[in-house]
Formats: structure tokens, C-alpha cells, sequence
């Protein structure tokens, strides 16, 4: 439906429309003008090269709305243009704000320019840890889900287990795991398994306690044994609360990763930053902090990606 | 047009014995009877209908009869050996169509063949074409009416070749076009793979055209009002038959309906 209307608003673009499209380029030519045409207020690096990405991003804009293809991000591509200029003018041609604490767009610029290494490293070593922990995590969480739905001897056992150890928050664990555990990079894993493990496994139960017990007597009357309820019916049929603690264990081990970081782990982004800090590198914090952010909504795009293919039989869900 | 027994064999039918079975549930404390001392046989290949008021107990009979519930009483044995679980020679289409909404109709429609990793896609075209929704073999459940659901419920339960077959008003939720349709399709399958049928309907009349025996149970707790065989040839078979009418005005008696519309 939305794409028949939008098709129809592209053959009529309003005047406002039109205006987003074609100006959105110019703000960002505008950026550049004021970048390289006023005179920076202090010592800085990469002025030049930044007028020139400025300048660079307004042509490609511009090349995009000649081809029609800036229509939804018109206003937002304007919007950010502006914004960066302005923050480049406040910064570093007026020094309005407090500095070192708040940069200019070329201290971020530099840091890319020149620690990109590290920072990409981090990155790496962040993205790792994490998918081990929380890749574990899941699949342990999924299936203890499974049996605490299952089975009521393991529900026996396993439930006060949960109930005690399920509500502390696993940061609260941290100096327990940096001691016992033979590496901290083993501690962080085991932590970020159990905070992403601990939603999922709840969800998953609560998905399994919810299926219609209609859909086991279908299968086995047919003859179907344990397993295939188990794997073939109960699994597919909690796939949608599956999905909602796979998001919250998700939400979790960011958390998890960045304190592991900051508090022990001796690599990774969260470490980038603490490291930062304690020099007063702003801008190096920045930067680490832009680099997560990425990663973290990359992530969460995959795992939204994810789920609409497995859910794509239900009749509608939440856009990311 | 039915095709369907050309790839799987005709297995023998299963006969059922059905001694003083009594069943109920606990509600508000109390033991609510829902059976009440329910005896009767079925040879093999027999098309049961099974009639009466609602709620009086039909489905329930019919889960204890698949081996889904445990009776409080009473024995059911089929070939002449207790049930004591559910199994495939009896094959269970529910009142409910119960489709897994996470499988597509035809995934659905394989779901026996599955559980014995026996796919075979002509069987399952075959019960498509049955029901009359090849073209909806890819189509996902919510996407169906509820009429075209309880059609892909049937041929799901078709696929799997029972020796007997157990409907609960399978024809419940179809247009009556479409429900004369079905009623000559399950005839047609019953009279060419020979399997012993057990069906409850709430329509007297689908009762005479496809058994060939009448249960009629009273209000809860089910208990047997009438056994009735029917023999009517297939000629007679047919709506505006004076048999067919006598029957029927009979059996609605029996049900406690009077004839005074
Ligand atoms: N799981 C259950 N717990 C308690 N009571 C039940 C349960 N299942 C069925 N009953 C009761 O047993 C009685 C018979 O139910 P059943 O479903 O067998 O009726 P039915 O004859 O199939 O009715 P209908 O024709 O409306 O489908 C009903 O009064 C119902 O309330
Ligand atoms: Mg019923």
C-alpha cells in the first residue's frame, strides 16, 4: 500500500518536496564554503579536507536528486548538512564552547585519519567478544527455554536457579568472574553469555508455556514423537517471543561489553574509550563512541533483518 | 479424479471396540460426567456418523477414541488391543482446523509425511486438488478464510493413509456448495481406500449421505439414544429421497426437535 502511495507522490512531488530534494546538496555546500572560507580559531588539522568532504557529500546529494533516488532522506540529508556546519562554525572557527571537552568536526576527522588501526582493531575485538558471548548465550538461553517448558523435573531444579540468579544484574558479577575465570576475556564472554543468555531463556519458556496444546495433539496423532514436538512444533510456534528476548539479551551484552571493557578487558572498544578519557583525548572518545554506535545498530539491523525472515508468516510486525 | 490411492496402498481397516466407557471432567471442585456408560462397536471400513446436541461429549469421545485422553473407565480397544496413546492409523481431524501458522497450506498438508520423513509433493497435490486449493499450496494460514482452513485441515489428515479416519464436523465452517462438493469427495475417498470412519456432524442429512451407521447421543452426559444402520443404495442416497426425509424427520425426533415447522 505505502509503496503505491509514495509512487504516486513521486509523479507530483509537491513543492516542499521539491525543496528538501534540491536543497539538501546546497547545505551541504554551504557547509563547505563556511569551513573553508572563515578562519579557524585555533590550530587545527585537516581544515581543507574537511571543506572538501563537505563539498564532496552536497555533489553526491545533488547527483541523487537529479536521479530521483532522495525522496524519504531528503529532509534528514538537509538537516545534517546544516548541523554540521554549524557545529563546525560554533567550534572551530568562533570557540564557543568549552574545549577541550567539546571537539570540532576536523579533531574528529583526525582521529579517523590517523588512529584509524586502533580504532578498527577495537572495533574487531569488540564485535568478536560479543558475538561469542552473546552467539553462546542465545543457544544456551534458547535451550534451556526450551526445557524449562519441557521437562518438569528441569523446571524442578533449574527455575529457583533462575529466580535467584536471574534478576542480579550480571555487571554485579564482574569482580567475581575477573577472579575465578582464567582470563578476563573469558569472564567477559562467560558475563555477556549469561546477561543475553537470561532474557532469552525466559522468553523462550514463557513462548513454549504459550503454544496451543491443540498444535501437539495435530502431530501426534499423526505419530509424532518428543523430538519432533520439541524441534518442529514448539520452537517454530515460540519463535515470536524467541525473537523479542533474542532483542533484550541483545540490548544486554552492549551493556555487558562496554563495562567488561572498561573494567578488565584489556582491548575492545570500551577499553578505546576509557583509555581516551584517562588522556583527555575527546575526540579519540568521540569517535570510539560514533564507531559503537554503528556497530551496535548494524547489529540490531541484522537481528531485525533476521526475524523478519524467519517471522515472515505472521501477518505484520514492528519496523525497525 | 482422485488420484490420491494410486501412490499409497490401501491398508486395512482398523475396527474398534467400545466397552462401558465413562469419562468427565472436574469442574468447580466437582466431577462434571461427560460420558455416561458409552458401549458400541465399529467393523472395519464402517462410516459412523455420530449426532447429537452440542456439548453433549462427541469430541470428547473422539479424543479418547484417538488416544489423546485417558478415559476415567471402560476400555477402547482397535483391533482388539487397548489404546493407550495416540497413533497414526487413527488420524484425527479436529473441530478446530489448528493449521501451524508458521507453515505455508501445503507445508501443513505434508505435516504426517514429515513426522515419518516420507515427503512426497505429489501426495500432498493430490489432497490439494481434493479440497479443491492447489493454488493456494503456497499461501500462509492467516491468509485463508475459515472454510478454505478446514479444507487444508482435511487434507492433512487425508495424506496420511489411515486405517481409520476421525472427523469432527469436518464440513462445519463450508458454504453449503461447497459442503456437497466435500461430502461427494469424502464418500468418494471413503468407498475407494476402504478406511473405517467415524464422523460427528451437526447435520442430519450429511449423516445419511456418508455413514453407514447412525449414532445419535443424548445431552451431556453422552449416552446412546439410537444405533441405526443405514442401507441406502447409492441411488437413494440423495437429499429429496423419501428414505433419506423419513430418516432424517426420525433422527431430528430423536434429537428432540419436534416437526411442528
Ligand atoms: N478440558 C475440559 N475441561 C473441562 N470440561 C471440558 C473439557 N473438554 C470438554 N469439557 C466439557 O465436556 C462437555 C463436552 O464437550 P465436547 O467438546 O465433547 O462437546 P461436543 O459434543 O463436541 O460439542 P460441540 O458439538 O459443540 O462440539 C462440555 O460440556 C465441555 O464443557
Ligand atoms: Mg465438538
Amino acid at each position: 500500500m505505502s509503496r503505491v502511495t509514495s509512487a504516486q507522490k513521486a509523479e507530483q512531488p509537491s513543492f516542499k518536496a521539491l525543496l528538501w530534494r534540491w536543497g539538501a546538496g546546497p547545505c551541504w555546500a554551504l557547509a563547505a564554503l563556511l569551513t573553508w572560507w572563515l578562519p579557524d580559531g585555533d590550530d587545527f588539522p585537516d581544515t581543507t579536507l574537511l571543506a572538501g568532504l563537505f563539498l564532496a557529500c552536497g555533489v553526491v546529494l545533488l547527483v541523487l536528486a537529479a536521479l530521483k533516488r532522495l525522496r524519504y532522506w531528503a529532509p534528514w540529508s538537509a538537516v545534517l548538512g546544516l548541523g554540521l556546519g554549524a557545529w563546525e562554525v560554533v567550534q572551530a572557527k568562533f570557540l564557543l564552547l568549552p574545549r577541550p571537552f567539546f571537539g570540532t568536526p576536523q579533531d574528529l576527522l583526525d582521529v579517523f585519519l590517523t588512529d584509524w588501526k586502533r580504532l578498527g582493531d577495537s572495533l574487531l575485538h569488540s564485535l568478536l567478544l560479543l558475538l561469542i558471548g552473546y552467539g553462546i548465550g542465545a543457544c544456551v538461553g534458547i535451550a534451556v527455554g526450551m526445557a524449562l517448558g519441557r521437562s518438569l523435573r528441569f523446571r524442578y531444579w533449574v527455575r529457583p536457579i533462575m529466580r535467584v540468579i536471574g534478576p542480579l544484574p550480571p555487571v554485579a558479577l564482574l569482580p567475581l568472574a575477573f577472579v575465578i575465570m582464567p582470563s578476563t576475556r573469558l569472564a567477559g564472554e562467560a558475563l555477556m553469555a549469561l546477561s543475553a543468555g537470561f532474557p532469552v531463556a525466559v522468553l523462550t519458556w514463557s513462548g513454549v508455556a504459550a503454544v496451543d496444546p491443540a498444535y501437539y495433539d495435530v502431530a501426534r496423532t499423526m505419530g509424532a514423537k518428543d523430538r519432533f514436538l520439541v524441534l518442529r512444533v514448539a520452537l517454530p510456534a515460540a519463535t515470536p517471543q524467541i525473537f523479542v528476548g533474542l532483542f533484550m539479551g541483545l540490548g544486554a551484552s552492549f551493556s555487558m561489553l562496554v563495562v567488561a571493557e572498561m573494567l578488565g578487558v584489556k582491548s575492545g572498544l570500551g577499553f578505546y574509550m576509557q583509555w581516551a578519557q584517562g588522556w583527555a583525548a575527546y575526540p579519540n572518545m568521540y569517535a570510539a563512541l560514533l564507531v559503537m554506535a554503528l556497530m551496535c545498530t548494524s547489529l540490531m539491523t541484522l537481528l531485525f533483518k533476521l526475524r523478519d525472515y524467519v517471522l515472515r508468516w505472521q501477518k505484520d510486525g514492528l519496523k525497525w | 479424479m482422485v488420484k490420491t490411492a494410486a501412490t499409497q496402498p490401501a491398508l486395512k481397516p482398523l475396527s474398534l471396540h467400545i466397552d462401558h466407557l465413562n469419562h468427565g471432567y472436574e469442574a468447580q471442585g466437582a466431577m462434571r460426567p461427560v460420558l455416561d456408560d458409552v458401549s458400541f462397536d465399529v467393523a472395519p471400513g464402517e462410516f459412523v456418523a455420530l449426532l447429537g446436541p452440542s456439548g453433549c461429549g462427541k469430541s470428547t469421545l473422539l479424543r479418547l477414541i484417538a488416544g489423546l485422553e485417558v478415559p476415567l473407565s471402560g476400555t477402547i480397544e482397535a483391533d482388539g488391543r487397548e489404546i493407550t496413546g495416540p497413533g497414526p492409523d487413527r488420524i484425527v481431524m479436529f473441530q478446530d482446523p489448528t493449521l501451524y501458522p508458521w507453515r505455508t497450506v501445503e507445508e501443513n498438508v505434508t505435516l504426517g509425511l514429515d513426522i515419518h520423513k516420507k515427503r512426497d509433493p505429489k501426495i500432498v497435490r493430490d489432497a490439494l486438488q481434493l479440497v479443491g486449493l492447489e493454488k493456494d499450496a503456497s499461501s500462509w494460514p492467516h491468509q485463508l478464510s475459515g472454510g478454505m482452513a478446514q479444507r487444508v485441515a482435511l487434507a492433512r489428515a487425508l495424506v496420511n493413509n489411515p486405517r481409520m479416519l476421525i472427523l469432527d464436523e469436518p464440513l462445519g465452517k463450508l458454504d453449503s456448495l461447497t459442503r456437497l462438493t466435500m461430502q461427494g469427495e469424502i464418500r468418494r475417498f471413503w468407498q475407494k481406500r476402504g478406511f473405517s470412519a467415524l464422523m460427528v456432524t451437526h447435520d442430519v442429512e450429511e449423516a445419511l449421505l456418508l455413514a453407514t451407521r447412525v449414532l445419535v447421543f443424548s445431552p451431556r452426559p453422552a449416552r446412546i439414544v439410537s444405533d441405526r444402520p443405514i442401507d441406502l443404495s447409492a441411488e437413494q442416497r440423495h437429499r429429496d429421497d423419501p428414505h433419506v426425509i423419513a430418516l432424517r424427520r426420525d433422527i431430528l425426533e430423536q434429537l428432540g426437535h419436534s416437526n411442528d415447522w
